[in-house]
């Protein structure tokens, strides 16, 4: 008896909180049919939002991904001062508002920011302009391969390494013959949860962007930009798309979590 | 026999990728730490009194006010629903379950702005059940629960999969009720696993901003939240005020941080 309470309300709490209104939005988005659907997705704005969001990721996601590595080596692999510190630093963006995340990049970067000046002087644009939403996008969605590859570094420990090392295989050598092998579905579901974030940002992204339709608007911001114009299909359309990549990492992360175990 | 127990260093340099160190802490200056001093070096540019005068501003406490009291209902909510959904998908058995474990993951992987909107169709002016919670604190908190779901699920689900059932079977055996075995044996084991969940929630919840800036209406002294009050105050260039807020917001966040440390050290303490 007891069970059953327990199943229902876990069911019914997922159900009012995710499933059924998800659902309702993938229905309206589809309520001038599917030719209403495809249009809002292929206006221009649409079009270009989805080409910036796939750019920033684009450069985003690698980069985080080989300094995920290095800093996941760092903390398991190497004894140094401030070793506490440095995994404190990994976990703040997971903890900060993105909103806090975009001002500290426009004081840094923007017009009246301490190398805004000396950038502008150079002709060089970071906020309002492409680099400002990469760097926004990268710093929130820094910690995630870190905080998958360190457990496996650990869990693997350095034997083998070791072993290759004593055999007289150089450090690069190890690194690509060993330990890489070793941690690759710990990168990997690090990268789907990297890209996920990244595609998903919103609030650092909006505020260092300026939100220039046709710009610098990426897809988040164009379904906000819809939605306070007032076109709840283009809105419900845009969604739908961004909902469909969260369900693809959804399906990627079931699967790497299957491979893994 | 020292060189034994502990692999000689100029070893373990050579092992390791030479550079490993200087690339992560270069770029964690660049990218976190350089952007953060300017934060705080911003919101105390005037002097200490400036900061305080643009922290104590009537809007802006209401909306730290606002932004901790729900975070604090949202993560007692949390805590309950999360230890019962993660119970459910470990100890039931029912069709449809590794669906249902799959999608408690969608709040992660959904852009928050695409979330608020999604609760805003269901729950706002447009409601197909009658249900219109749009521009209130209600909305907030359903906004805030939908994205803190699967931090509490996912930090309890693994440590109840690896209890041992052997105790909870000796506490029915010696007598004790169903309840009393969760509250005395099962309970206790979770309890960590629950706290740091529970902090981590906590933490999302301080800062949040896509989900609630469609559903709350962002009406101040009554449903804006700090994100959205430092977002206005960029937008009408006050970047003083802006940053005091927002290291406010990043104290609390450190704060809960260095507690999910100390929280995973005892629990791990009082494993062995």
């Amino acid at each position: 008896m007891a069970r059953y309470a327990l199943r229902f309300t876990a069911l019914g709490y997922l159900a009012a909180l995710l499933i059924v209104p998800v659902g309702l939005v993938a229905r309206r988005a589809f309520a001038d049919g599917i030719d209403g659907f495809w249009t809002a997705i292929t206006t221009p704005e649409a079009l270009h939002a989805l080409w910036l969001t796939i750019v920033i990721a684009l450069i985003a996601v690698p980069m985080n991904t080989v300094f995920g590595v290095f800093c996941a080596l760092a903390i398991v692999r190497r004894r140094f001062p401030g070793h506490g510190l440095v995994n404190s630093i990994v976990d703040l963006p997971l903890a900060l508002s993105p909103v806090v995340v975009g001002l500290a990049l426009v004081l840094v970067y923007g017009r009246t920011g301490w190398w805004g000046s000396w950038l502008n002087e150079q002709g060089i644009q970071v906020i309002f302009a492409l680099p400002g939403m990469v760097l926004a996008t990268i710093f929130v969605s820094l910690p995630f391969v870190v905080r998958e590859v360190v457990p496996v570094l650990r869990e693997i420990g350095d034997e083998q390494e070791e072993a290759a090392s004593t055999l007289g295989a150089g450090p690069w050598r190890t690194f690509w013959r060993v330990t890489l092998p070793a941690i690759r579905w710990g990168v990997a579901y690090g990268v789907v949860l990297t890209t996920a974030r990244a595609l998903g940002e919103f609030g650092a992204v909006s505020v260092v962007s300026g939100r220039i339709a046709g710009r610098t608007e990426t897809m988040t911001l164009h379904v906000e930009e819809r939605f306070q114009s007032f076109d709840l299909t283009g809105a419900y359309a845009s969604s739908v798309v961004l909902a469909l990549l969260a369900v693809g990492t959804l399906l990627a992360m079931t699967l790497l979590r299957r491979e893994e175990s | 026999m020292n060189s034994v127990a502990q692999p000689a260093p100029s070893l373990a340099r050579r092992r390791s990728v030479p550079l490993s160190l200087g690339i992560t802490t270069g770029y964690l200056s660049v990218i976190v730490l350089i952007p953060l001093a300017a934060l705080l070096l911003r919101s105390t540019e005037g002097g200490a009194g400036t900061f305080w005068d643009a922290v104590k501003d009537p809007q802006a406490v209401a909306a730290l006010r606002l932004t901790f009291l729900v975070s604090l209902v949202v993560v007692l909510i949390n805590a309950v629903a999360g230890t019962v959904i993660a119970w459910v998908l470990v100890r039931d058995q029912f069709r449809g379950k590794s669906f249902v474990n799959a999608i408690i993951d969608l709040p992660f992987a959904l852009p928050t702005i695409v979330a608020g909107l999604t609760l805003l169709a269901l729950y706002g002016p447009k409601s197909p059940i009658g249900v219109n919670v749009a521009y209130t604190v209600a909305a907030l908190v359903l906004a805030l629960l939908f994205v803190t779901l699967p931090f509490v699920v996912r930090t309890v689900q693994p440590v109840l999969l690896e209890l041992d059932r052997d105790m909870e079977e000796a506490a029915q055996s010696l007598g004790a009720t169903s309840f009393q075995t969760f509250r005395r044996v099962v309970f206790p084991n979770l309890f960590p696993a629950i706290l740091s969940g529970t902090a981590l929630g906590f933490a999302r919840s301080l800062g949040e901003f896509g989900s609630v800036v469609l559903i709350s209406g962002n009406q101040p002294f009554k449903t804006e939240v700090a994100s959205v009050y430092i977002f206005g105050q960029i937008e009408s260039d006050n970047v003083t005020g802006a940053a005091a807020v927002s290291v406010v917001l990043l104290g609390a966040s450190l704060v809960v941080l260095l507690a999910i440390g100390g929280i995973r050290r005892w629990a791990t303490r009082h494993d062995g």
